[in-house]
């Protein structure tokens, strides 16, 4: 797959000695909604400002789309839209004045139909003529989307995007970023939502205290790193040979009339034939049988732990 | 160079004056038509000539310089530090568009409006005096010279501030003292030889002198010395404002 944004040895050491960035290396594919999940303070917005200019770099190097962010800081900017985490609008502006003031400051022409269109897209248009200042935090959060948009970017950033979003309009905005996806746009979000991760994401990258600790495809980042456990309710009472059976099986626990039985997804193929042996060979009569998934959250928040 | 963002800095800053055009415009010209009718009909007719001139047009020259520093230093800093307050800084800083461009922009911008306050105030004397303008193309040399100069210094002190306050502190306690002292209103010449010497270290006695010689030929120091004195203070203000860029001082940590 096509690399659009590679990130080599980057480091950033603020200038009061604090490291927020330690020899971040990522590479973002063409097309593919990343999510880079972290707990506060790790080094999200840092490693996203790095990369659209706004963080000097200590050492390392960001290129997009094949341009240097620094030598080639126009090409490599025109690339890329930014929406940041803070509601940051000028209030006195009118909406389309705003969302068209970001196309010349990219350097193209005033385009008011594609600005329309995408106030259309953002369900805006009926406040096009609005000043800022009269619009609720969720329309706010559209227009900065627009307003990143308006330039038809490559790649898009959206450093937590749905914070303090309705339930509603978090629905809605995951549904416009799947659309920027199905046009190409290659889309980058931080989140603390992991549902929005687990929900949205192709890939998945965890940063904790500056380092990258886990980068890859969502599915199987659950499935590699992801416990199983299998919950089986028995009948009868368990005694002898069958009760030291099972309790020779590793992370097996009894629990009353339950039977609790945890295993890594990845050795499922072995583990799990053993513990229905026992059961068979002893003829205890079991009724019902449940199957749990560790969820990407449970797998973030060990990651982020360790 | 990034044309169309350098006009889209331009015309966001200058759609900010045309929205405030009360205070915009209509307050340097009230304050401009009190300085005329307390300095100018009230005082000025009890006050000799200065220099052959009438008081009341001698102090033109002046009363244009006072307006056009302080404008010229509170919109282009209020230009950058607003959006540095609001956090949409970040949309200029992540654009395409370099250093320069973006000092060209917001410094034009600031420039002009000052520029057009300047001329109405002009405008607005020779509804009280009789005015000559002995070259003006020098006058208007000095004027875009000045306001080039002091925008950028603005645009300094809107990046070096981190509240509101300090945006005032300079213009209040600094520009403002400096170019009352600077013969906005007297001739240094008026003063007792020591004064005089103490005078010269005063920047604005070299520009307000610069530009009332465009008006009357008249100056408290050669014309010379005034173009190398504003060249000089421009230089340093470029200097230090390609410094920030390169550093990113206040702008990016």
């Amino acid at each position: 797959m096509d690399t659009v944004l590679s990130v080599e040895s980057v480091n950033k050491i603020y200038s009061g000695g604090f490291q927020a960035l330690e020899n971040i290396n990522l590479s973002i594919n063409k097309g593919e909604i990343f999510a880079l999940l972290g707990p506060n303070g790790a080094g999200k917005t840092t490693l996203i400002g790095a990369i659209c200019g706004l963080v000097k770099l200590t050492s390392g190097k960001i290129t997009i789309d094949g341009f240097d962010h620094q030598r080639d800081f126009r090409s490599a900017r025109s690339k890329i839209g930014l929406v940041p985490q803070e509601l940051t609008t000028d209030a006195f502006e009118r909406v389309i004045d705003t969302v068209a003031f970001s196309q010349g400051l990219f350097g193209l022409k005033k385009d008011i139909e594609y600005v329309d269109k995408l106030l259309k897209d953002f369900s805006l248009f009926d406040k096009r003529n609005n000043k800022l200042m009269t619009l609720s935090g969720g329309m706010k959060r559209r227009v900065m989307i627009a307003k990143a948009l308006a330039h038809k970017p490559e790649i898009l950033f959206l450093d937590e995007p749905t914070a303090g979003v309705d339930v509603q309009l978090r629905e809605s905005m995951w549904e416009q970023i799947h659309c920027l996806k199905e046009r190409g746009v290659t889309i980058i979000l931080t989140t603390h939502y992991i549902e929005e991760a687990e929900k949205m994401a192709d890939r998945i990258g965890i940063i904790n205290k500056g380092k990258i600790v886990q980068v890859d495809e969502k599915k199987s980042l659950i499935k590699r790193l992801g416990q199983k456990t299998i919950q089986i309710a028995y009948d009868g009472s368990l005694e002898g040979q069958a009760l030291q059976d099972l309790q020779s099986i590793p992370n097996l626990k009894l629990d009353g009339q339950l039977i609790n039985y945890e295993y890594q997804s990845t050795s499922a193929v072995e583990e799990v034939p053993k513990l229905f042996k026992v059961l068979v060979d002893h003829k205890i009569p079991f009724s019902e049988v449940e199957s749990k998934e560790k969820s990407l959250q449970d797998i973030f928040v060990d990651l982020v732990r360790e | 160079m990034n044309y169309r963002g350098i006009i889209a800095i331009y015309r966001f800053e200058m759609a900010r004056m045309w929205r405030t055009l009360g205070q915009s415009i209509a307050s340097p010209v009230i304050s401009t038509c009190l300085y005329f009718v307390v300095f100018g009909s009230a005082l000025g007719s009890r006050i000799d000539k200065v220099e052959g001139i009438e008081y009341g047009t001698f102090i033109v020259p002046g009363l244009v310089m006072l307006t056009v520093l302080t404008q010229c230093i509170s919109n282009a800093s209020f230009g950058i530090y607003f959006p540095k307050f609001t956090g949409t800084i970040y949309e200029v800083l992540s654009a395409p568009i370099s250093a320069f461009e973006i000092v060209l922009g917001y410094v034009g911008a600031a420039a002009s409006k000052a520029i057009i306050i300047g001329s109405i105030i002009l405008a607005t004397a020779s509804f009280f005096v009789e005015l000559k303008i002995a070259h003006p193309f020098y006058m208007m040399a000095f004027l875009v010279l000045t306001t080039f100069t002091f925008s950028m210094f603005g645009f300094l002190i809107g990046i070096w501030a981190d509240g509101f306050e300090k945006l005032q502190i300079v213009p209040l306690l600094v520009i403002t003292p400096l170019t009352f002292l600077g013969g906005a209103f007297y001739s240094i010449k008026m003063l007792p030889p020591f004064w005089y010497k103490v005078s010269l270290v005063n920047p604005m006695v070299y520009l307000i002198s610069g530009f009332r010689w465009s008006f009357y030929e008249t100056a408290d120091v050669p014309v010379g010395i005034s173009l190398i004195g504003i060249t000089l203070v421009l230089t340093i203000t470029l200097s230090i404002i390609y410094w920030i860029f390169k550093t990113g001082y206040k702008l990016k940590p």
